[in-house]
């Protein structure tokens, strides 16, 4: 028994070794986050985290269960395919609450210009123009209806 | 209790199934949808686009980005007949308030709109050193910001440039293809934006997305195919000299 005669301190290192090994899985399991590993290497409740956050734009569906009388114009029109936010920016709070926010009314002279003023890069077929030529400065729905822009403004709502 | 030999065979494979399941885990709690249905990814229809920046003006709203930052951003390409390898390319700021007017001057103009491509091999995620960044399964490439260090490896591996450091929180962040509003049934705020609905979202699990049919036929490709990141935003009449 010569060979473990004086292997006291081996053991010694060795329990450091267990005790640490112990620790580690002790400390693990409190910093460790429940769902991490749920789905893969990363925490599970950020997917629901994320999910959670607050919407800003309310989607077309939203507008369109109480503006149905604007729907019935713009969806015969060349901008039936133009969800009512494009133009009137996110109003998830309109849709939450419509009598605590009203949403502004836009200044078209500038807003249909952003799409419609004459490009040599924007698409062919798409109608554009010159603005300064077309209307001098004019609001756009001095004789278009936005909602249905070949109708003219006295046409419809 | 004693088992033959033909009892365990018979037991084995309904033994497996059940292994299965515990493998699996318990399915998530949210009552409408389940991440397993859906596979998320987005198609860019290029010749539709008009270069307006609503996306990336609704993107910043909706997803409070930071100024200076882009979730997603809009490039005017200009390709000249003798120099169709290195066109001209201008995205001022993102291309947040649309781009200087053009006249006709035999250019071949067109826009690229550009965000985070949802790759389904990721080399962002397969840096990250912690377990920030991740695929969910139902495709979206996301950031948990309460575990992100702020390293930034993964802006450095990302081969097409979406992600950045965000300036006040100091962690990576990048679009979630609206990961709050597809989860409610909801498109993303840049399509949701879109006039000419050049952009769709698209559910490639789904079978009746439109989407399967116009991968048929249409030409369309991913940014950067030669990277092997498995890219789900397709675009439509994409230009060779794109990067």
């Amino acid at each position: 028994m010569s060979f473990f005669k004086d292997s006291g301190h081996l053991f010694r290192f060795a329990g450091i070794f267990v005790f640490l090994f112990l620790a580690f899985l002790v400390i693990r399991v409190f910093v460790v986050p429940k769902s991490f590993g749920e789905y893969g290497h990363y925490r599970g409740n950020a997917i629901k985290d994320m999910a959670a956050k607050p919407l800003h734009f309310a989607g077309h569906q939203a507008c369109e269960t109480c503006h149905t009388d604007v729907l019935d114009v713009k969806k015969t029109g060349k901008h039936a395919g133009v969800n009512c936010e494009a133009c009137h920016g996110p109003l998830a709070a309109h849709a939450a609450d419509p009598s605590a926010v009203v949403p502004a009314k836009l200044e078209t002279a500038s807003l249909c210009v952003r799409c419609h003023e004459y490009s040599a890069a924007r698409p062919k077929t798409f109608p554009q123009v010159v603005s300064a030529q077309h209307s001098s400065g004019m609001p756009c729905e001095t004789c278009h209806n936005p909602h249905n822009p070949l109708q003219t403004a006295g046409g419809a709502k | 209790m004693t088992m033959s030999r033909r009892h365990f065979l018979i037991l084995l494979p309904a033994a497996a199934v059940a292994w299965e399941s515990v493998l699996a885990g318990t399915p998530e709690q949210a009552p409408n949808y389940t991440m397993s249905e859906h596979w998320w990814g987005m198609l860019i229809d290029i010749p539709k686009c008009i270069g307006c920046g609503n996306c990336v003006r609704a993107c910043q709203e909706e997803n409070d980005v930071p100024d200076g930052h882009f979730r997603t951003w809009v490039e005017r390409y200009r390709r000249s007949d003798w120099h169709l390898e290195e066109p001209q390319v201008i995205s001022p700021d993102g291309g947040k308030e649309g781009f200087p007017s053009v006249n006709d001057d035999g250019g071949d103009y067109f826009f690229v709109p550009k965000m985070c491509n949802q790759c389904a091999d990721s080399p962002c995620t397969q840096v990250c050193p912690v377990g920030a960044t991740f695929i969910a399964p139902d495709g979206v490439v996301l950031v948990d910001q309460s575990y992100c260090l702020g390293c930034a490896y993964c802006v450095q591996a990302c081969p097409y440039g979406c992600r950045y450091i965000h300036p006040t929180k100091k962690v990576a962040d990048k679009c979630t293809l609206c990961y709050h509003r597809i989860t409610k049934g909801l498109t993303t705020a840049c399509c949701e934006a879109c006039p000419t609905g050049a952009r769709q979202l698209a559910d490639l699990k789904n079978p009746k997305d439109p989407i399967h049919e116009f991968l048929k036929t249409h030409s369309v490709d991913v940014l950067k195919p030669q990277m092997a990141t498995g890219a789900k935003v397709f675009y439509n009449d994409l230009d060779g000299s794109v990067r």
